[in-house]
């Protein structure tokens, strides 16, 4: 029954090319984070604080992120936009993609982050003098941070597990890059295998740094 | 000075203050005393501008404080506010706590802020506990270092709003006794307080609000001894 034979070399032989390709796993994901936070706190402050046509469009931009399938929203920024005529790499529809949907979902995180904090907080910065934007960047902003850190490190990860979607339009991250080399030697099993550890390793990695810098930045 | 004119604030439908005219004159110490719901605290808000007011006037060494041209913040710096809860900011130490707005807001260096922070700590009697973040303070502790958070961007008057309400009974004490220096240092005061021994012995006047109405004003003799208005004498007796 089981007779599969393992054969290891031809993985360890690209193992250089999949380790490449996991540095552009992790650089894509890093980046559709960065860009996540920062339109996720817009879309939270937007949400909170506006109304009209701007509270409409951030309401839709966190339903649409938050409830249909990831994959979709690649597709959307693939073949939707290819239908138009505006042809993004591969690479840039990785990017998109996952930056529209973490920022989705952080907009969530952080709006439950500024509605956990007192609002007197804001109130005791301005009534020192601050303007609004002295008092949310400087004493808001920070502890908000504190609250949603941890859900912040799960998006990390997710984010990087989930550019493995990458693979579906054509990017050659690390899951693609995988796909490609099992499908020229059909080693997909000790191909995959092998990916799977590398994706463990990146996120083991992700969760300790992500343990080392909040002993650093919250010392209260 | 301060010059409040007929004002007039709702909470939506909720008439909170109803025509209040009152003036504070420099150096002197106003207690406001009444009941919860009286709009005592609303009315320091109103002074300051964290709350607009609907009709009427505030004006605060002839600046209209709800006028549109007014630049609020640069008024706030005038107006220290000390609140019921502290409100101190947990992520900053007892130093940084203090020394943020004199650097961002006033524009101060890093070291001259630091070096008012310092001071305005060991004023109040926190020297020991410069480095120190909030969550390691106690309430009375947390409380003096707003008391020095605002006093450290040098206000023309403070406005106390329930400063020891919140307070374990055992701190009420220490946060007083600061509340008295800074009257003797000749601080003009608005404070809003359930305090009524303080209210007594560092007034000059003392304001009675009742229902949104300013009932009573008068010296504290009067206000404790010889009060004019019913519900002044109701309050006092059921607080006693």
């Amino acid at each position: 029954m089981f007779d599969y034979n393992f054969h290891w070399r031809p993985v360890m032989k690209s193992l250089p090319d999949l380790i490449d390709a996991a540095f552009l796993t992790l650089q894509v994901a890093v980046l559709a984070m960065i860009i996540g936070i920062v339109i996720g706190l817009c879309l939270a402050l937007i949400r909170l604080h506006l109304k009209g046509p701007l509270y409409w469009l951030a309401s839709t931009w966190v339903e649409v992120a938050r409830n249909t399938p990831a994959l979709f929203q690649l597709f959307f920024f693939g073949f939707g936009l290819g239908a138009f005529g505006l042809h993004l790499s591969p690479y840039l529809i990785v990017l998109t993609g996952l930056s529209f949907n973490c920022a989705g979902y952080l907009a969530e995180n952080f709006r439950g982050g500024f509605q956990a904090l007192p609002d007197t907080q804001l109130r005791a910065s301005r009534s020192l003098g601050m303007t609004a934007w002295q008092a949310y960047t400087r004493v808001v902003i920070p502890q908000v941070f504190r609250i949603v850190y941890h859900p912040i490190t799960n998006q990390m990860v997710w984010a990087v597990l989930m550019s493995s979607l990458g693979m579906l339009v054509g990017f050659r991250e690390l899951s693609g890059e995988t796909q490609f080399f099992a499908s020229r030697t059909f080693r997909i099993f000790e191909y995959f295998a092998i990916t799977a550890v590398i994706y463990y390793v990146i996120v083991k990695i992700i969760l300790a740094a992500s343990r080392l810098l909040a002993i650093r930045l919250f010392r209260y | 000075m301060i010059e409040i004119r007929d004002l007039h604030k709702y909470f939506g439908t909720l008439h909170v203050l109803k025509g209040i005219n009152l003036d504070v004159q420099k150096g002197e110490v106003l207690s406001v005393i009444g009941a919860s719901g009286s709009g005592k605290s609303t009315l320091l808000y109103c002074i300051n501008g964290l709350e607009p007011i609907q009709d009427g006037k505030v004006v605060v060494d002839e600046t209209d404080v709800h006028a549109k041209g007014t630049d609020i913040n640069k008024l706030r710096q005038k107006l220290g506010m000390v609140f019921q809860q502290w409100n101190s900011f947990p992520h900053l130490t007892a130093l940084e706590n203090v020394a943020l707005a004199p650097r961002i807001v006033k524009g101060k260096s890093k070291a001259d802020a630091r070096d008012i922070a310092a001071q305005q700590l060991s004023h109040v009697g926190l020297g020991e506990k410069l480095d120190a973040y909030p969550g390691a303070l106690s309430g009375g502790q947390q409380q003096r270092l707003a008391i020095a958070r605002a006093l450290a961007m040098e206000p023309e008057y403070m406005l106390f709003d329930e400063a020891t309400s919140a307070l374990d009974p055992e701190l009420v004490g220490e946060v007083l006794e600061t509340m008295r220096m800074l009257a003797e240092e000749g601080m003009t005061m608005i404070c809003v307080t359930h305090e009524m021994g303080f209210a007594r012995d560092v007034s000059d006047r003392v304001a009675f609000f009742h229902q949104g109405v300013m009932e009573e004003i008068g010296p504290p003799e009067q206000i404790f001894g010889n009060a004019q208005s019913e519900h002044t004498r109701k309050f006092l007796a059921n607080v006693r």
